[in-house]
């Protein structure tokens, strides 16, 4: 055994004391969906013995009922589309103005000492804040709840580009120059993809950020979407429904996190896995 | 300072008559606030030299490579390198890690010709010729984060030739190497140079490495940067790396510029451009 493993040892005692590496992963797996099951039937089996009170905390097989009846009515596929088609439109929106203006900033100073202010006394407004004033310019319909989630996308994909540029070391820069790139070729060979890991992890932030924005907005004013579907289940007092729609939104963070660890893996090869 | 003379004994080694001027530095003086890097370097260099700049750190060698490539602006005087066709005035082989980890070894080596866009059939055969050079051609698609240290320099040797510029910029391109990896990058450096001859400058804080590469070796002394000797080396070509190392009359450039170097550390008021 060498130093490096002796070193460890007090640090990871279960790593050291397993007998071969193997046994690890399937054990380690079985863990990870044994947690949140065990929980389910405790959960369960409390609901049926009147442990918790069902009127907050429905059994989980009424909730996964209700889900199915909203698959069968069409509701929960209705309302989940109308999320995600906003997320989608919005994270676009938001993601490529705040990519451009992150490199823009990222390399020209001036442009950075310029914005820099305006991100910086914009960025602490909580976001649910604006959302009254965001209804009055652009009123009820859509537009308002793309807004939202662009918002929610533009300053972590901006501040994240900005940085990530800022990172790259400037003899990449001196090696553009060199050999004749010029502007544009600076943005496309360099700085972009230099600045990609960052900008990745900007996206996942906005994402995540996209997400409860929606969220509430769709609580104000809006016609469908899971935030509709929670809010009028609260008003419905059907706190089933207001369940299966807190899980389709997990869901979808969750599906978001695999889709950008997986483009991740896509668009920067050069990462290596060290 | 009697830069004819040097051109004169150039152009005979040559024997093709004087070779014109490549590189032309006058008066070169760069400061930064209080600190004078350069101080009035002077310094006509001929085509087709393989010139090599040996100093001290500090001596701004760096800087006056920097200053050649465009990449900085002296404060006053001028480096210029004689332009004499349409291809790029010069390509730089940066010290330590300048391959792009975000391309492969074949976009590396061809980003030069891809930033002037070269047609691409013409970019594969060039950029194919000078991975075959550096021995790359098989790892073409890998990426540099997958290659060690000396691969990667070599990508970065690659990217410099396959650019065809007119003058190659060099600044410590085998610092960074272990004395193998060195030795072999040098040998194969010197390979690949004999096919074109263009102008060369290295720096390198070497002297065996000045001899071993060089036909032409200016010494600078540090603080204030200055040009404190220029030194002729007559070793026939094509040298062989190791064999030079035997060789009676490379021990005794090798001798001569350390002699050099000893006065400058022993006396270092005593500064001024002689030739040796």
């Amino acid at each position: 055994m060498s130093a490096i493993d002796k070193t460890t040892v007090g640090i990871r005692p279960q790593r050291t004391a397993r007998p071969a590496g193997k046994a690890r992963p399937w054990q380690e797996r079985l863990l990870g969906i044994a947690s949140p099951v065990a929980l389910l039937v405790l959960w369960e089996i409390a609901a049926r013995t009147s442990l918790i009170d069902t009127r907050f905390f429905p059994a989980p097989s009424s909730i996964f009922d209700a889900m199915l009846k909203m698959l069968h009515s069409g509701e929960l596929e209705r309302n989940t589309w109308a999320t995600m088609h906003r997320l989608i439109f919005g994270f676009v929106a938001g993601g490529v103005p705040g990519l451009a203006l992150g490199i823009l900033m990222g390399v020209y100073r001036p442009i950075r000492i310029a914005v820099e202010p305006l991100i910086a006394a914009t960025y602490p407004i909580p976001k649910s804040a604006i959302l009254p004033l965001i209804l009055l310019i652009f009123g009820l319909g859509e537009s308002s709840k793309i807004v939202m989630v662009a918002i929610g996308a533009f300053y972590p994909i901006a501040m994240n580009t900005t940085a990530g540029v800022r990172e790259i070391s400037g003899i990449y820069f001196d090696v553009g120059k060199n050999f004749g790139a010029g502007r544009w070729n600076t943005f496309r060979t360099i700085a972009l993809p230099g600045a990609l890991p960052f900008i990745m992890t900007g996206a996942k932030l906005g994402a995540g950020l996209s997400l409860i924005l929606i969220a509430i907005a769709e609580m104000m004013g809006a016609k469908r979407g899971l935030g509709y579907m929670i809010w009028s289940s609260w008003e419905t007092f059907d706190v089933e429904q207001m369940y299966a729609g807190l899980f389709v939104i997990a869901l979808i963070g969750f599906l978001i996190t695999i889709a950008f660890d997986e483009l991740e893996r896509r668009v920067i090869p050069w990462k290596g896995t060290k | 300072m009697s830069n004819a003379s040097h051109l004169a004994a150039i152009g005979l080694a040559a024997s093709s008559g004087p070779a014109p001027t490549k590189i032309r530095v006058k008066g070169l003086t760069k400061k930064h606030g209080a600190l004078t890097v350069l101080d009035g370097i002077n310094v006509e260099i001929p085509d087709g030299t393989f010139c090599c700049v040996v100093g001290p750190s500090g001596c701004g060698k760096t800087t006056l490579l920097r200053i050649l490539a465009g990449l900085d602006e002296p404060t006053g005087g001028s480096a210029e390198i004689v332009r004499s066709s349409d291809l790029p005035l010069n390509s730089v082989v940066f010290q330590g890690d300048s391959v792009f980890p975000w391309m492969t070894v074949f976009e590396n080596a061809s980003y030069g010709l891809r930033m002037r866009g070269t047609p691409v059939s013409h970019i594969k055969e060039v950029v194919g010729h000078f991975l075959d050079c550096t021995g790359l051609t098989r790892f073409a698609s890998h990426y540099p984060h997958q290659l060690s240290g000396g691969m990667r320099q070599r990508v970065s040797i690659a990217r410099a030739f396959a650019n065809d510029a007119e003058v190659l910029l060099m600044d410590e391109p085998f610092s960074a190497l272990d004395e193998q990896n060195k030795t072999i990058l040098q040998e194969e450096l010197l390979r690949i140079w004999e096919q074109h001859r263009k102008t060369v400058l290295f720096i390198t804080h070497s002297v065996d490495e000045a001899v071993t590469m060089g036909d032409l070796i200016i010494l600078m002394s540090a603080q204030p940067g200055r040009i404190k000797t220029m030194i002729d080396v007559p070793l026939e070509r094509p040298r062989n790396v190791l064999e030079l190392r035997h060789n009676h009359e490379y021990g005794e450039i090798v001798y001569r510029i350390w002699g050099h170097l000893r006065e400058e550390v022993a006396h270092p008021g005593l500064r001024g451009t002689r030739r040796s």
